[in-house]
């Protein structure tokens, strides 16, 4: 297609539409929002009303007290994902966004699960804890409850595992996430 | 000072002149504060009535309108404003009372969660926590109102706060770190979109209202000029290109012309500027423009490829962006010659389908005819507010407006009763302009008391209703798409409109006949204060043509 800046001839069929609308992967979005009351508000009503699903949520401080970030993972595949940011941008507190790219991110997420574990099961359980590197935080007779960190995937595989024991409940965080090397997030 | 003589100092600093409201508990030290204020307040009747007000003043000059409220009853009474002016983009600052902060959500006497409940319907919302924060969320609250895309913001003022001392320092700057509209659009994009121009064959501008919002009704001239453009606006953006003109093909969508929807239909390049692929306007989206490819020019990002994709987004404001786009475009000096087969295709769409009507043969008096009297009667240099219904739909085809800013009307929300309240504020906006109202008798009735605020501050809107006895927009539906089966949508004769004029205090007449249509609208915009005319006319006509809700526009009927 004709470079813009020259003289070239631009066929209109060459014409293609920009920004691509679902992209079918997860997204993890790191949003900086001023400090302020109802800021949340904003961004859950905001997706509530076009009906998108938010799959996990963690919201926190930052270095600077005046700034929150917000970091939220939802599905590509379902929704689309650069108008929900543009949209994010409108909101007047929303600072900043980034849609992180998954390989040059760090992403963590806590979860405690309590497993029923009583003789039988117990070895086996801290067996595949310490392949996960999971902290047993709290022991009773019949369960315990682990301490899991790592990225979503990995806390998915954990569950998986443990689950035939029985699983009593569990807490997810959501994952938070930052980008990698110097650069800001 | 108190924190409600810092807002009536912030107030005057924006160059608020007006401000339309109606008083309450919860903002008496609000309303205590206009005494001494030195800025003219209007007394409405309906917190409605002065939502809408605000919005026809912000409409007809350009500048932030400002509507007042009290906590709970008061504030709700705004949400449909609020919510209007959030779908035209109207920069309107809406200023509700709260209950003392003590009693926040403890559902206090007149408490309502003001903020919560505009949320999704204002650009943004101010809670006031410290009577310090006071006159800075003012001063961003206009900011916001008036800048970029621009929108309603809602500040809500605790009461107990609003009477604490202050000491009260002017501010001169916003800081709001999240708010940045980009307003320059990329000159490669600019570039682009030029070529893409210059090598279209069926190329068609459309334009709404972000053109008038944005003030760049010259430029678009300017730009449509430099080659031989068909243009099309949307119900909001008539005004912004001259409806006499040559280039001109009326308004597209639902209601609109043969001629504007069929070259839309075959169009292989459209150039959109400040409109937002509305429904109204694409149909079945599938069906929209099947051949063509868009330039999409917007100030706001997320209308971009929000509808239809666009495939050369350019994101700013028109009036950056136009002059630019047509300097590139004159640059490449295309051959305006390969726009004459598009032109006498055209031509032959305008000649076989110009926007007709069966005129009556006796006195009685169609609706597009009524219209088109009022055209003539104010040689069509009136501003001109309507309500919602078909009477909108008429006045849209057969009023042509020649301005930005003449015509003030609720498009997105579709908000029957705005057509008179917004009049009140654009004559108070415009007070050297006739202002006349064209309403529908249901409409009419949602805001029919804000006559009396007209008569009480002398402001001379000319209120033109036409009578049908129905809601008539529905009626047509349920004619055309469901059997004709009417169910609720006879209003009859009453009231008598011409007495609740009068039991207003203003000025009722009554109009049957079409032969002296001309001279009695001559009549009624002469006499001085304000005027209902009840306007009877044919009473089942139906708005064409029309695209059937989900059909092309090759369908239309009528
Ligand atoms: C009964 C009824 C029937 C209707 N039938 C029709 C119909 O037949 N045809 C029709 O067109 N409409 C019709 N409408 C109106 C319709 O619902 C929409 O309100 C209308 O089409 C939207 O107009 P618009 O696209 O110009 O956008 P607007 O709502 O006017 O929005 C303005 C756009 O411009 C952008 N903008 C703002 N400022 C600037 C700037 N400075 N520079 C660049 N961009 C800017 C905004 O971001 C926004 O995208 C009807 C309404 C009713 C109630
Ligand atoms: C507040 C509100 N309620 C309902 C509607 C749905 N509605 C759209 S047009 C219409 C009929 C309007 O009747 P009228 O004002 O008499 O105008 P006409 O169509 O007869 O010209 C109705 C009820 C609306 N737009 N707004």
């Amino acid at each position: 297609m004709g470079e813009p800046a020259t003289k070239d001839v631009l066929s209109l069929d060459e014409l293609e539409v920009a920004g691509q609308l679902r992209t079918g992967r997860k997204h993890i979005l790191s949003i900086l929002v001023e400090n302020k009351p109802g800021v949340l508000t904003r961004i859950a009503g905001l997706f509530a009303r076009r009906g998108f699903n938010i799959d996990t949520l963690a919201v926190g401080p930052t270095a600077d007290e005046k700034i929150s970030r917000i970091t939220l993972t939802l599905d590509g595949a379902k929704h689309p994902i650069d108008q929900v940011t543009k949209q994010l941008h409108k909101l007047v507190n929303v600072i900043k966004i980034r849609d992180l790219e998954p390989q040059d991110t760090l992403s963590r997420e806590l979860a405690l699960f309590k497993i029923s574990a009583d003789d039988s099961g117990r070895a086996e359980v801290m067996q595949i804890c310490e392949i996960f590197r999971a902290k047993i935080v709290d022991v009773s007779r019949r369960s315990v409850v682990v301490e899991v960190t790592g990225t979503c995937d990995k806390v998915d595989a954990f569950e998986r595992l443990v689950r035939p024991f029985g699983l009593v409940e569990m807490g997810r965080t959501g994952e938070i996430a930052i980008a990698r090397g110097r650069g800001e997030t | 000072m108190r924190a409600v003589d810092a807002l009536m100092e912030c107030l005057k600093a924006e160059g608020a002149e007006v401000v339309f409201g109606l008083p309450g508990g919860a903002n008496l030290p609000t309303y205590d504060a206009f005494c001494d204020a030195g800025i003219r307040h209007i007394l409405v009747r309906h917190e409605a009535g002065g939502g809408h007000a605000a919005e026809g003043y912000a409409k007809a000059t350009g500048r932030v309108g400002v509507a007042l409220a009290t906590s709970g009853p008061g504030a709700t009474n705004l949400v449909t404003p609020i919510c209007d002016a959030m779908m035209d983009s109207v920069p309107v600052v809406f200023i509700t009372g709260q209950v003392r902060t003590e009693l926040l959500g403890t559902d206090g006497f007149q408490e309502a969660d003001t903020i919560g409940i505009t949320m999704p319907i204002a650009k943004h919302s101010f809670l006031i926590q410290q009577p310090l924060e006071l006159p800075r969320s003012i001063h961003e609250a206009f900011h916001i109102a008036r800048t970029g895309r621009p929108g309603p913001v809602v500040v809500d003022i605790p009461q107990d706060l609003s009477r604490a001392a202050i000491t009260y320092e002017p501010v001169s700057d916003v800081r709001l770190p999240g708010y940045q509209p980009t307003t320059e659009g990329n000159q490669k994009q600019i570039r682009l979109a030029a070529k893409a121009l210059a090598n279209s064959r069926r190329p068609v501008i459309y334009a709404g209202g972000g053109v008038v919002c944005g003030e760049a009704g010259t430029e678009l001239i300017e730009f449509a000029t430099a080659d031989r453009f068909p243009v099309t606006c949307t119900v909001m953006g008539l005004g912004a290109f001259p409806a006499p003109h040559e280039q001109w093909l009326g308004m597209l969508g639902m209601h609109g012309t043969r001629s504007a929807n069929y070259a839309i239909d075959e169009a292989d390049l459209i150039c959109a500027i400040g409109a937002r692929f509305d429904d109204r306007v694409t149909g079945q989206l599938t069906e929209f423009a099947p051949r063509a490819k868009f330039i999409h020019i917007d100030i706001d990002p997320a209308e971009i490829s929000k509808n239809v994709p666009a495939h050369i987004p350019i994101v700013g404001d028109a009036r950056n962006i136009l002059p630019r786009l047509t300097a590139a475009y004159r640059a490449l000096a295309p051959d305006p010659a390969r726009l004459e087969g598009w032109w006498s295709r055209i031509r032959a769409w305008q000649q076989r389908h110009p926007l007709r009507y069966d005129d009556s043969a006796d006195s009685e008096i169609k609706p597009q005819f009524m219209i088109e009297a009022l055209y003539e009667a104010t040689a069509g240099e009136a501003i001109v507010t309507s309500d919602v219904g078909q009477h909108q739909m008429w006045t849209a085809q057969y009023f042509h407006f020649s301005r930005p800013r003449q015509w003030i009307n609720s498009g997105g929300l579709g908000t029957m009763g705005f057509g008179l309240p917004a009049a009140m504020g654009a004559k108070v906006g415009r007070p050297d302009q006739t202002v006349v109202c064209i309403a529908g008798d249901g409409s009419v009735q949602m805001n029919a008391q804000e006559l009396a605020t007209c008569v009480q501050e002398g402001i001379a809107i000319k209120v033109f209703v036409m009578n049908n006895g129905y809601l008539g927009m529905v009626r047509q539906w349920q004619e055309l798409f469901w059997d004709g089966r009417y169910s609720h949508v006879e209003t009859g004769p009453w009231p008598d409109l011409v007495k609740l004029a009068q039991a207003h205090g203003a000025t009722g007449m009554r109009c049957a006949d079409k032969r002296t249509l001309v001279t009695d609208f001559k009549e009624a915009l002469a006499i001085d204060g304000p005027v209902l005319v009840d306007v009877r006319v044919t009473r089942e006509e139906n708005t064409f043509p029309m695209i059937p809700a989900g059909k092309p526009a090759r369908d239309m009927v009528g």
